[in-house]
């Protein structure tokens, strides 16, 4: 059977992850912050998926399947505290919110 | 079990006084003070209380035995001294706070019996883990007592009060867990017990390190110079209950540590260290006594004098001898009830014309005859007067002083002069002269209620009874210290020998 | 019998506490007797005691009350030790004292604060029967700062007027300098014999240490400090002139009678000591002699008639000083005694002047009292006799004996004899000035007097006092055991020439003092005239500058130190660690911005940072 050499999923998980960073630093918008932080978290499940198969070992899906519930509990928390700022501040612009200076 | 019965009614006690505030916003300072005299009643068990060594009670748990830790509590003359010293003391609190703490009441009195709590366990701990725990326990609710129920500048003072006490603290427990460690090294097992920890050796530079760990902690207590500029803040911005527990004995808990802990464990290096320690003993002595004359604040010039009169202690613990180490003492016990009720006359003042600034207060005299009888009574007392407590101890201090070191000795004395010219300057300021009203509200400036003057009483006698019969306290420290003076004597002369 | 001792200082003990701790709100009509009654009771008690002690010929008694505290070898006790010595002093004390009290109780009735003052009396009382009859140093510190105390509180007994205030805080700093010298010879004493009971201390000092050795000296140096603070001798005199603000009586007891005596009981008490340290004991009759000329020039100037007699009081201390210093033991005490009566008389008949005047001390606005005042006059007359030594009053046979004591002295003997003489001879001056301004001539007062202020409780101690300032000179002093012990004292043989101009040299003091102030022959006003005189009179008036040099040496510098630090440099060393962090605190605050992309990229950077790290590494 044709494997898909290790070093391509690495890449494409690397390629993620930036592509995730990138977004994080660059938006304004909180919900594409948080969802570009999803992107980077599934990039390293990723790299997760990519070890585990070339390694035959387990863990490597299991610590996938927990950034998975990982994530879902992030994102749960995240649009709930997203819904609250915008509700108190009336608006998403994460340079706005910047309360937490020294 | 006594001992665990004292400090267990402590923080019962201080449990319900917090409980029953819901109640009823009187009943916490009835039930604390139930709990203090019950206390005190239950310490005159140990009176009577013979064993066969110094120590008349004992009570000894395992706690964390893997590192050597035990519940062990001990008692001996020395302890039960400062022990009741710190019951009736705490009495004296509650009678001081009695109308003056009106907010949360219940809360305060749970802080001050947990003080209280905490002093009686560091005035009993024979492990120094336990020892250690104890020494926080009795920081914390006193930094509460400062900043909820002090004056106008409270967070400064508590703040200054806590980061002392605490940095230092720490330098104690580091040595604490040197010494700990040491005593694996030398004798194979960790151990935190008094008795086993005085049979490690800690020679050379690190049993002067280590000892310094505790004298720098103990003489920040006392306080000592450098270490005393907590003090006057903390004074001055405490409620006078804070003031009393404060100075008549948290200070002494300091002046124990060197006595039980510092010097017998690190023979040599303390006497190494002696003539530093009496140096700063002697100029303490001096430069607060003068800074004292110069303050307006009458309650931060009481306490400058506190600082003062420590000197005459860390001079006598640092002189080790027996007449030294029982002026020590004894100064210790008269300071406790002298400058406590010092300060509560401070507070009464404070309490009554809402001012603690001296030029503003002048010829009180006619308006408050008991009070300035009280005064004066005290007053002469801080100077020294033969006739009453702080006369004895200071006068053994220096005379065992004078036995160890003649410069510093003639030094010091020279404190008994400065004392006597700010003693003498404060009851002019405000007593004496004509009568002075700088803008303040005297329609509350009355004179002594009775139940001001039966607290002032019990202390007067107190000291009368110290001045006229000291033999009555003196017996009772004698055999400790005579026992302290022998082994430190043995674990030298054992040094020397192995030296050789 | 003679355990009755005890009693001597607890009847005064419990007047005080009588009337302290009824608040000082008694009424005069008990508060009075309560205290004059004190020391009436302890007088008894001392006349028995004394009467049974002279008969038993006992050399001394000991009576122990109870062991005060004992700590590895120091063991004072309240033990009371009897000997000729004390048994001089108590008498004197409750003696001259009961008769004092009584006085007051005449003088004070008018002021609100009646039993307060008698409180303080009986205090003092019993403080100084505790100085006197103490068998060891520590009791004797007790007595010594107890009647400090005493005379604090006294001097400042009308405490609504500052300088009352002052002088009170003055008199006891400058004593507790004296006191605190002595201390640290209780320590050096304690050191070096390991005890302070005072027969034992002065047996030891015998076995242990050679005449002139280190220790002696400092020894008897450190406790010649203490004495001259409570004396007021040079140089720490400058207090009693001051002290003169106390009420009247007081001045009488404390400042003329007995506290300020104490000094010399404790060199008296203490002569084995001295005696071994024959340098030191030579500073003691020095410091004498030039006290007693200071301040003899200094009581010629003055105008307050309570400073001249204090002025008056240091001299004569000076006298008892150069007794002591020469040797003449028994001399000196005896001068003390005779001195206890016709200075108690002096300052108690000054105070009926005073109060007859309402209040008026300055002499420049008496004049002619003589008719007016028929007791103070009497009273003055006799008293200043036997301040000058008038022969066969009783200060003409105690200043004799001191002074023929210095004379037998080898060496400098003469000199200090000199010295004395011409004390002697001021001392005719300044008693007779005071006395011929006060009570003839023209009268200057601003409000003359109408009667004489009096009572028998007033009176009766003026003419008891008389009586015994007249034939004190005849009271035998059981000393000899104390100071000789044993041998009774040889006469002094000397010519009758010394003696001729012993007695001549105080007449002729008198004698220029009546040409000046009552004849008017010389005038004062020429005197004065010129500019250096002037000078002079101001420097003298001044105590010799002894004030403003104090004050310039130590008193300025102390309050400035004082002011400079009033914050206590120390605490701003921690003050500075606090602004450290604070700084460094606002620093690093720069960096959190609240900008959430800002922290992100720090967190990437970062982690680029560490991974390149680690790949290069």
């Amino acid at each position: 059977m044709e494997t898909i050499p290790v070093e391509h999923g690495f890449i494409l998980a690397g390629i993620l992850f930036c592509l995730g960073l990138i977004g994080v630093l660059t938006r304004r918008n909180v919900v594409f912050v948080l969802m570009s932080l999803e992107i980077m978290l599934n990039a390293s499940g990723l790299a997760f998926i990519v070890a585990a198969a070339r390694w035959g070992h387990a863990e490597g899906q299991v610590m996938f399947l927990m950034i998975l519930t990982l994530a879902a509990a992030e994102v749960a928390v995240g649009l709930g505290l997203i819904i609250q700022m915008f509700r108190r501040f009336q608006t998403v612009d994460i340079n706005v919110l910047s309360e937490m200076k020294g | 079990m006594i001992l665990v019965t004292l400090i267990a009614v402590l923080f019962v006690g201080g449990l319900a006084c917090w409980l029953s505030e819901r109640f009823n916003p009187d009943l916490p300072r009835l039930i604390a003070l139930l709990t203090v005299l019950l206390d005190f009643a239950l310490m005159f068990s140990l009176l009577g209380a013979e064993g066969t060594s110094t120590w008349v009670a004992v009570f000894e748990a395992p706690w964390i035995s893997r590192f050597g830790i035990s519940f062990y509590l001990a008692a001996d003359g020395l302890s039960v001294l400062l022990l009741m010293l710190t019951a009736f003391l705490g009495v004296v609190a509650i009678g001081a706070a009695w109308d003056e703490v009106q907010e949360r009441p219940g809360f305060f009195y749970f802080n001050l019996l947990w003080t209280l709590a905490g002093v009686v366990g560091v005035f009993t701990a024979l492990d120094l883990f336990l020892f250690f725990f104890f020494w926080e326990v009795m920081l914390i609710p006193m930094y509460l007592i400062i900043a909820i129920w002090g004056h106008e500048n409270k967070n400064y003072a508590a703040m200054k009060f806590f980061i002392f006490t605490q940095v230092t603290g720490m330098m104690m427990l580091v040595s604490i867990l040197v010494l700990a460690y040491f005593h694996y090294l030398q004798l194979g097992s960790l151990s935190f017990n008094y008795h086993d920890l005085l049979n490690v050796s800690l020679t050379g530079e690190m049993g002067m390190w280590v000892m310094l760990g505790f004298f720098i902690s103990f003489s920040t207590k006392l306080p000592s110079m450098p270490f005393h500029s907590w003090l006057p803040d903390a004074h001055s911005q405490a409620p006078t209950a804070g003031s009393v527990i404060l100075a008549g004995v948290l200070l002494k808990t300091g002046a124990y540590g060197l006595i039980r802990f510092a010097v017998p464990l690190f023979p040599e290096a303390s006497m190494a260290f002696a003539p530093v320690a009496m140096t700063l003993a002697a100029v303490s002595i001096l430069y607060c006594a003068k800074v004292a004359f110069a303050q307006d604040d009458i309650k931060r010039l009481i306490a400058y004098t506190s600082v003062s009169h420590m000197g005459f202690v860390t001079l006598g613990i640092y002189a080790w001898n027996e007449q030294a180490l029982q002026g020590a003492v004894m100064t210790m016990l008269a300071h406790g009830l002298s400058a406590a009720a010092l300060f509560m006359l401070a507070g009464g003042l404070q309490h009554r014309i809402h001012t603690r600034n001296m030029p503003d207060m002048g010829g009180f005299w006619p308006k408050v005859p008991k009070m300035t009888a009280v005064a004066i009574f005290f007053s002469v007392a801080a100077l020294g007067m033969p006739g009453l407590g702080n006369f004895i101890g200071e006068f053994l201090a220096l005379i065992g002083a004078f036995q160890a070191n003649v410069t510093l000795t003639v030094v010091a004395a020279f404190g008994l002069i400065l004392a006597s010219v700010y003693s003498l300057w404060v009851l002019q300021k405000v007593f004496q002269g004509e009568y002075n009203n700088r803008g303040f509200d005297d329609s509350h400036l009355t004179d002594l209620s009775r139940r001001e003057m039966l607290y002032f009483a019990a202390m007067m006698i107190g000291l009368v009874w110290m001045g006229l019969y000291p033999q009555t306290f003196l017996s009772m420290s004698e055999p400790v210290l005579a026992q302290l003076l022998s082994e430190s004597a043995q674990t030298l002369v054992t040094s020397l020998e192995g030296g050789l | 019998m003679l355990e009755l001792i005890w009693l001597l200082p607890t009847f005064p003990l419990l007047g005080f506490l009588a009337l302290v701790l009824t608040g000082g709100r008694l009424p005069k009509q008990i508060a009075g007797p309560i205290g004059a009654g004190s020391i009436g009771l302890s007088f008894a008690v001392a006349a028995l005691v004394a009467s049974e002690f002279l008969n038993s010929g006992l050399e001394h008694f000991t009576y122990e009350a109870w062991v005060w505290m004992s700590v590895g070898g120091f063991n004072p006790g309240f033990t009371f030790y009897l000997d000729g010595l004390s048994m001089v002093m108590m008498l004197i004390i409750t003696g001259v004292g009961f008769l004092i009290h009584l006085y007051a109780t005449g003088y004070m009735s008018d002021d609100p604060s009646f039993a307060r003052f008698f409180s303080y009396m009986n205090l003092f009382v019993s403080a100084m029967l505790m100085l006197v009859l103490g068998d060891n140093l520590v009791l004797l510190y007790l007595g010594w700062e107890g009647v400090g105390l005493c005379s604090y509180l006294l001097i400042g007994f009308w405490y609504t007027n500052p300088a009352n205030g002052y002088a009170a805080r003055k008199a006891f700093v400058v004593t507790r300098v004296g006191d605190t010298s002595m201390a640290i010879g209780l320590f050096l004493l304690f050191a070096q014999l390991g005890t302070l009971n005072i027969q034992d201390m002065l047996h030891a000092a015998e076995m242990q240490w050679s005449v002139g050795s280190g220790f002696a000296v400092a020894a008897s140096l450190l406790l010649l400090g203490g004495a001259v603070g409570k004396s007021a001798q040079l140089p720490l005199q400058t207090w009693l002139p001051d002290a003169m603000a106390g009420p009247t009586p007081i001045s009488a007891l404390i400042h003329a009678a007995t506290m300020v005596t104490a000094g010399v009981y404790l060199i008296a008490r203490t002569h084995p000591l001295f005696e071994m340290a024959p340098s030191v004991q030579l500073l003691v009759a020095l410091i004498g002699l030039i006290t007693l000329l200071l301040s003899g020039f200094t009581a010629m100037t003055q105008s307050d008639i309570k400073r001249i007699l204090a002025y008056s009081t240091v001299s004569q201390i000076g006298y008892m000083f150069l007794g002591l210093g020469v040797g003449a033991w028994s001399a000196a005490i005896f001068h003390l005694m005779t001195h206890a009566f016709f200075k108690a008389l002096l300052f108690l008949a000054s105070g009926t002047v005073i109060l007859s005047l309402h209040h008026e001390q300055n002499i420049f606005k008496m004049g002619g009292l003589r008719k007016a005042l028929p007791v103070s006059f009497f009273s003055f007359l006799i008293g200043s006799l036997a301040l000058t030594a008038f022969p066969y009053t009783s200060g003409y046979f105690s200043k004799d004996e001191i002074l023929l004591g210095a004379l037998e002295l080898e060496g400098v003997g003469f000199w200090f004899w000199l010295g004395g003489v011409v004390g002697a001879f001021f001392t005719g001056i300044y008693t007779f000035r005071l006395f011929f301004i006060v009570f003839f001539g023209d009268s200057q007062a601003e409000h003359p007097p109408e009667k004489e202020v009096g009572g028998w409780h007033m009176n009766g101690p003026l003419i008891l006092l008389m009586i015994l300032a007249l034939a004190g000179g005849f009271i035998h002093v059981p000393l000899d055991a104390v100071f000789n012990h044993g041998e009774a004292h040889g006469e002094h043989h000397v010519s009758g020439l010394i003696h001729g101009i012993m007695i001549a040299v105080p007449l002729l003091g008198i004698a220029i003092s009546y040409l000046f102030f009552m004849s008017k022959t010389f005038s004062v006003e020429k005197l004065m005239a010129s500019a250096l005189a002037k000078k002079l009179h101001a420097f003298w008036f001044g105590g010799w500058g002894f004030d403003t040099l104090y004050n310039a040496v130590l008193v300025s510098p102390f309050l400035f130190l004082a002011r400079v630090n009033r914050k206590d440099i120390i605490d701003s060393f921690y003050a500075l660690i606090v602004s450290v962090s604070q700084a460094a605190n606002a620093l690093i605050v720069k960096s959190q911005t609240g900008s959430l992309r800002w922290y992100a990229l720090t967190v990437a950077g970062g982690l680029v940072v560490m991974v390149s790290l680690g790949a290069i590494l």
